[in-house]
């Protein structure tokens, strides 16, 4: 490994404009502000958070789906905005929730799988051939599928085409988005599996984003919490979910239900305050729904503390030792 | 503790599809009653079987259908719909879709009581304002002037059980009633559900795919393959002594944070659910199970395994130990 971070993020923000009336002037969202991080090669950050909380935001900034409003994305130590597509297409891949959306239903699984490397334009067809049939093989999928059509294979089948499509172009890191969550939890498993058996064979950086804190807590390595547009909080995984610093990973996890029974469905404190990207509270963001806000809350963002743990962004949580 | 509902030997045929095959549960009065299961297991159309909403094309079977102790299985729509909304409720997955975007909240709650009770109109808001109130919605009289599009996926799930709760059911179901919400949200209307059921002593059926759900809420859960009830039993003794390969593969497919180990693989259930044609004899788990023998092809035993836990297996209960999966 060498000191390169596969991805690095430097003070990435991403803004939209939305009309909320006819006639009313657009407003300003801002979906990821202010946002920085490094992904060590090889290893996984998970980035979990709310629905609206700007983590598919994240992932299209990544991926170069989207162009920033602020702030750089490095991708293997280069700039992502001054890269060629193809050559964006052989260092990151995404991975997307819904198999049913993402392939073309029109094509055959050999020919969605290699699209990528047709795209490439100098790749010869007996390469073509054989690359795709390595890629299927890969992901568990037989010759017999590879002419068959999205809709002949079941909604597991469907996501193994995905991450097959993922992988032709051998990138470095691939990001996933939801990537298990419209799928049944014996399919789930499969799926987790199969990621964490190719990070491990391949050498894959893995972006991982979901609302499932114990499917992040499996698969990651390290877990960034967002929360309306800044990670508000960033530890190891193990350190994150045995001692989380900040009151929003706290309920966050309180709400998570094991199946264990007996334990009831705990109070996970939060009120009845939705957070609304359009309204970003001032002060700390998430003063409306904390538990334990004290008066300064409301008035003064938090700063971002960095230490021996990771990050966090809370006026109540202390440098550690 | 009496039997609210009481299904007995449920067939339902969808076209080619032998979606339920002779599913038997009983919800007794306040009590959670989870029914748990893939896609496509049958959960969601034995839901709709009670309620007398299955899609057109569909052939309905019982040995008996009882509410309340009245047989329900011969009624028509009309004696159906008097039922629904009234003494039966039901709620969805997708808020969205099962609110009409073109009425506000009041007129939608108003109109099952008027409907059902003819109460005139303002006693009707009243009561919808004091449900709303009830279910953790603040400024309710705001929110009945509002459409559906205003609110939030949470707000709207909570209108849900409030026009659910207008004619004070004796039964709920609800399908997958927090599967389009997020976590916290999820918490919260679960907590909701409960508090709902002990002060009015609701009988719900819960359908739902989250193993942490199920182990969460239920007084009972029965899980449900390939159209059948493969296992029953109260939910510590599910959770605890599971029998059914099936439900021993499912528990062991959940990552359970802090139980199992990161780079560890999940426990996993190979293959595929099949679908079942009309016909089909023996085990619907049969392919895909790792202790299949010939026997499974055959009549399948429900075994009683004690203490109110049934299994439809060929194995002897406590098979390989006693071992949770």
């Amino acid at each position: 490994m060498s000191g390169t971070a596969a991805i690095e993020v430097r003070g990435l923000k991403r803004e939209f404009r939305v009309r909320q009336g006819l006639f009313a002037p657009p407003k300003r969202v801002i979906a990821v502000d202010d946002v920085s991080f490094a992904v060590p090669a090889g290893s996984v950050l998970g980035v979990v958070g709310e629905s609206g909380c700007g983590k598919s935001t994240l992932a299209r900034l990544i991926l170069g789906l989207l162009p920033p409003t602020a702030g750089d994305v490095l991708v293997d130590g280069q700039r992502l905005s001054g890269m060629d597509r193809r050559a964006r297409a052989r260092l990151i891949q995404p991975v997307f929730q819904d198999p049913f959306a993402s392939l073309n239903p029109k094509r055959r699984v050999r020919d969605i799988v290699a699209m990528p490397l047709i795209a490439q334009g100098n790749i010869a067809g007996a390469d073509v051939d054989r690359r795709v049939a390595e890629a299927l093989e890969r992901v568990g999928l037989s010759k017999d599928q590879g002419v068959r059509f999205p809709a002949q294979l079941s909604g597991g089948q469907r996501q193994r085409v995905a991450i097959a499509r993922a992988l032709v172009l051998r990138p470095r890191i691939v990001v996933c988005d939801e990537p298990t969550s419209a799928l049944d939890v014996s399919v789930q498993a499969q799926i987790l599996n199969l990621l964490a058996e190719l990070r491990r064979d391949l050498g894959l950086t893995y972006l991982f984003i979901s609302h499932n804190l114990a499917v992040v807590e499996h698969i990651a390595s390290e877990v960034a919490v967002m929360y309306l547009g800044r990670i508000v909080e960033r530890a190891e995984s193990e350190t994150l979910f045995a001692t989380p610093r900040h009151p929003y990973t706290k309920a966050l996890l309180a709400s998570v239900l094991t199946p264990e029974p007996g334990l009831g469905v705990p109070d996970v404190g939060l009120g009845d305050a939705m957070p609304d990207p359009a309204n970003i509270p001032p002060g700390c963001r998430f003063h409306p729904r904390c538990p334990v806000a004290v008066a300064k809350c409301s008035v003064a963002a938090p700063p971002t503390l960095r230490d021996a743990v990771g990050l966090a962004e809370c006026h109540l949580v202390e440098r550690a030792a | 503790m009496s039997a609210l509902l009481e299904i007995e030997g449920l067939r339902v045929t969808i076209g080619s599809t032998a979606a339920v095959r002779g599913a038997s549960l009983t919800v007794n009065k306040g009590e959670t009653h989870c029914l748990v299961g893939e896609s496509g297991c049958g959960k969601s159309i034995t839901a709709l079987s009670v309620m007398g909403l299955l899609p057109k094309g569909s052939r309905r079977e019982t040995t008996a259908l009882r509410f309340a102790g009245q047989e329900i299985g011969r009624f028509g729509e009309r004696d159906m719909s008097r039922l629904r909304g009234d003494r039966m409720a039901m709620i969805f997955q997708e808020p969205m879709t099962s609110l009409n975007p073109a009425y506000t909240v009041g007129s939608q709650m108003t109109e099952v009581l008027r409907r059902h009770r003819g109460t005139p109109r303002a006693q009707a808001v009243d009561r919808a304002a004091e449900l709303l109130a009830r279910v953790g919605i603040t400024a309710p009289g705001l929110r009945l002037g509002q459409f559906p599009h205003q609110l939030s996926g949470g707000l709207r799930q909570r209108v849900m059980i409030a026009m659910a709760l207008m004619c004070d059911p004796e039964l709920l179901i609800a399908d997958e009633p927090t599967t389009a919400l997020d976590v916290t949200v999820q918490a919260q209307i679960l907590r909701l559900l409960a508090g709902l059921q002990k002060d009015l002593g609701l009988g719900i059926l819960l359908i739902t795919h989250d193993l942490g759900i199920v182990a969460r809420v239920a007084d009972r859960v029965s899980v449900m393959y390939a159209g059948e009830v493969v296992e029953s039993a109260p939910t510590a003794a599910l959770f605890t002594a599971p029998d059914h390969p099936y439900t021993r593969g499912l528990l062991s497919c959940v990552p359970v944070p802090g139980k199992v180990k990161r780079d560890e693989p999940l426990g996993s259930i190979p293959g595929v659910v099949p679908r079942i044609q009309p016909g089909f004899a023996g085990c619907g788990f049969r392919d895909r199970c790792a202790m299949a023998t010939p026997a499974c092809a055959g009549t399948i035993p429900r075994r009683d395994a004690g203490g109110g836990h049934e299994v439809l297996c060929v194995l002897e209960p406590r098979w390989g130990g006693a071992a949770a999966a």
